[in-house]
């Protein structure tokens, strides 16, 4: 009935407890959170049903915003190339003559906001416009050519930059000579403030769904802790710190958190293979070589780190809340 | 090693469980506490490990007085104090083995080190066969010698015991009696708080008794014939 423990002397029996070298400790201290780790994930999957109910709340939750993100990557990744498409024209009024209009052509390049301008002058912007239209013989019998001179130029800000866009239209409308300044693809304008419109509404709408994510993740671990009230109690009884009480929750959260984001994986990609064949054939319609994007890696390690972050983050509301009022009575 | 300076407790509800008690316990003692039900005998016990704080006065263990302990160093405390609860306080969703080894997990001992101190305390309550088993499925008097083993699993400074052998047979009591005196003999504070007087009456340790809250000191024998 005795063991090795009870034949130290008196005096050492308090300090035999804390003999542990620090080495040790740190070694126990790992060996200890992979088993809090592991306990928590088999607790879950023990509760199959309603564990799988929970990552499927957060998995929606985060996949919302998470296509939202992909359908404007893919769009900003379609229309890349659709800022050179603007263009600005510059008419010139009839008094300018020809030397003058190649003139401000010229100039007009050498500025540091014009990639390129072209001066069009009245007789080619004649020939021009029969070659395109077909209209030549109605146009020959014109008695004076009807068309203005145009510079035409190619601005480099790129037409994402609204309002240094029109900044610009209103300095080359103002020129000596110019008669109106004319943007031609105001649409495209428009298109990329869609866009960034659309980037706020999806950074709200993750931000909203986000703070769901937290609230369930937060109200499933509440029940938990419900749930574990006397283990709780007595742990707390035989000498357990908050942090080891809080423990096991946190780990909760982190393993709802991940599987959240791995059902929004998985929805997200069932969404994009759905969709790839529909945008193949409207692309080959087209004539482009567009295709649709996915996460990609780093974009699927974010959704990871967003999940888990949150459901953290809901545990850690849950447990300040609620673990301090459970104490041995 | 334990000392109780005119300590009362009040309960919210308007109850005084202990009444101006002062006591000191030495290092080396084993000291039994009597006294009818409800007297404070539980009231006394949670008053040293920190399940209760005192209305009055001061108590003081291993020289700390407990009233200038943060609510962090409490679970510190709490390790140094081994408790038998007398509603066992067992945890029916793990084995015996894992509740035996709670306070080894808390304390930080790996699990290899945490594992061979349970076996060694199951050895000595006799349980070794039912490591595996659910506490529930073990009898009142097994389950009391599990909450027995975790109490000394991690060999504290005080050993407390709500009426340990409350649910034992006389033969087993003794032999659980026997296993306090023996940490006792290696330096372990035991107090011992039971209605078992026939128990009592064999032993030859100091007794204290409560009556409605009050401390008599002295045999139980002399205690009772007074009332
Ligand atoms: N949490 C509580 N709230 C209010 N009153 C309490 C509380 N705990 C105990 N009491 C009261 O304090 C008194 C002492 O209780 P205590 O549990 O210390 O008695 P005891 O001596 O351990 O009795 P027993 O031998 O039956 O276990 C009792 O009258 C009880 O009703
Ligand atoms: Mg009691």
């Amino acid at each position: 009935m005795s063991s090795p423990g009870h034949r130290r002397g008196r005096r050492e029996t308090g300090a035999v407890q804390s003999k542990a070298t620090l080495a040790d400790r740190l070694d126990a201290w790992r060996s200890h959170h992979g088993l809090v780790a592991t306990e928590s994930l088999r607790r879950l999957l023990r509760a199959p049903g309603a564990s799988l109910l929970t990552w499927m709340v957060i998995g929606i939750a985060l996949a919302l915003p998470a296509s939202l993100f992909v359908a404007l990557e893919n769009m900003q990744q379609l229309t890349a190339g659709w800022d050179g498409a603007a263009r600005v024209s510059l008419f010139l009024e009839d008094s300018v003559n020809e030397e003058a209009g190649r003139r401000l052509g010229q100039q007009l390049a050498r500025r540091e906001d014009v990639a390129q301008s072209v001066y069009v002058s009245r007789q080619a912007a004649l020939e021009e416009f029969s070659q395109l239209s077909g209209f030549g013989a109605l146009l020959s019998e014109l008695p004076e050519n009807p068309l203005p001179a145009v510079v035409v130029l190619q601005p480099s800000l790129g037409a994402s930059s609204v309002a240094a866009m029109e900044q610009l239209l209103l300095q080359l409308g103002q020129l000596p000579g110019v008669e109106l300044a004319q943007m031609d693809m105001k649409w495209v304008q428009r298109l990329y403030s869609l866009m960034a419109l659309g980037k706020r509404i999806s950074l709200a709408l993750a931000f909203l769904l986000g703070l769901g994510v937290l609230l369930v993740a937060g109200n499933t671990i509440r029940l938990a802790i419900e749930n574990r009230r006397d283990e709780i109690v007595v742990t707390k009884l035989v000498g357990g710190t908050d942090a080891y009480v809080r423990r096991p929750f946190l780990y909760t959260g982190l393993w709802y958190g991940l599987g959240g984001s791995i059902v929004a994986w998985l929805l997200l990609t069932l969404l994009l293979w759905w969709l790839d064949d529909p945008v193949g054939i409207l692309a080959d319609l087209y004539d482009s070589s567009f295709e649709l994007q996915g996460l990609g890696v780093s974009g699927s390690l974010s959704l990871a780190l967003a999940g888990i972050v949150l459901g953290l983050a809901g545990a850690w509301l849950a447990v300040t809340r609620h673990l301090g009022a459970i104490e041995p009575r | 090693m334990i000392q109780f300076d005119a300590v009362s407790k009040r309960y919210p509800s308007g109850h005084e469980a202990l009444n101006r008690v002062s006591f000191r316990i030495e290092r080396d003692e084993m000291v039994f506490l009597t006294g009818h039900s409800g007297a404070g005998k539980s009231t006394l016990l949670k008053l040293i490990m920190l399940m209760e704080q005192p209305s009055n006065g001061q108590v003081l263990v291993d020289g700390q007085n407990l009233r200038k302990l943060g609510r962090r160093q409490v679970p510190y405390h709490r390790r140094r104090v081994g408790v038998v609860f007398q509603n066992h306080q067992l945890l029916f969703d793990r084995s015996v083995f894992h509740n035996v080894a709670l306070p080894l997990l808390i304390a930080g001992y790996h699990p290899r080190e945490a594992a061979r101190r349970v076996r060694a305390a199951l050895d000595k309550v006799g349980l070794l066969k039912k490591e595996t088993c659910n506490p529930i499925t073990l009898s009142g008097g097994e389950q009391q010698r599990v909450g027995i083993a975790r109490a000394v699993v991690n060999k504290p400074m005080v050993l407390l015991a709500d009426e340990p052998t409350g649910n034992l047979d006389p033969g087993l009591s003794s032999e659980i009696m026997h296993l306090f005196e023996q940490f006792n003999q290696v330096g372990v504070t035991v107090l011992i708080a039971t209605h078992d007087l026939a128990l009592i009456a064999r032993m030859p340790n100091r007794t204290m008794t409560l009556r409605d809250g009050q401390l008599f000191q002295g045999q139980v024998a002399a205690a009772g014939a007074g009332s």
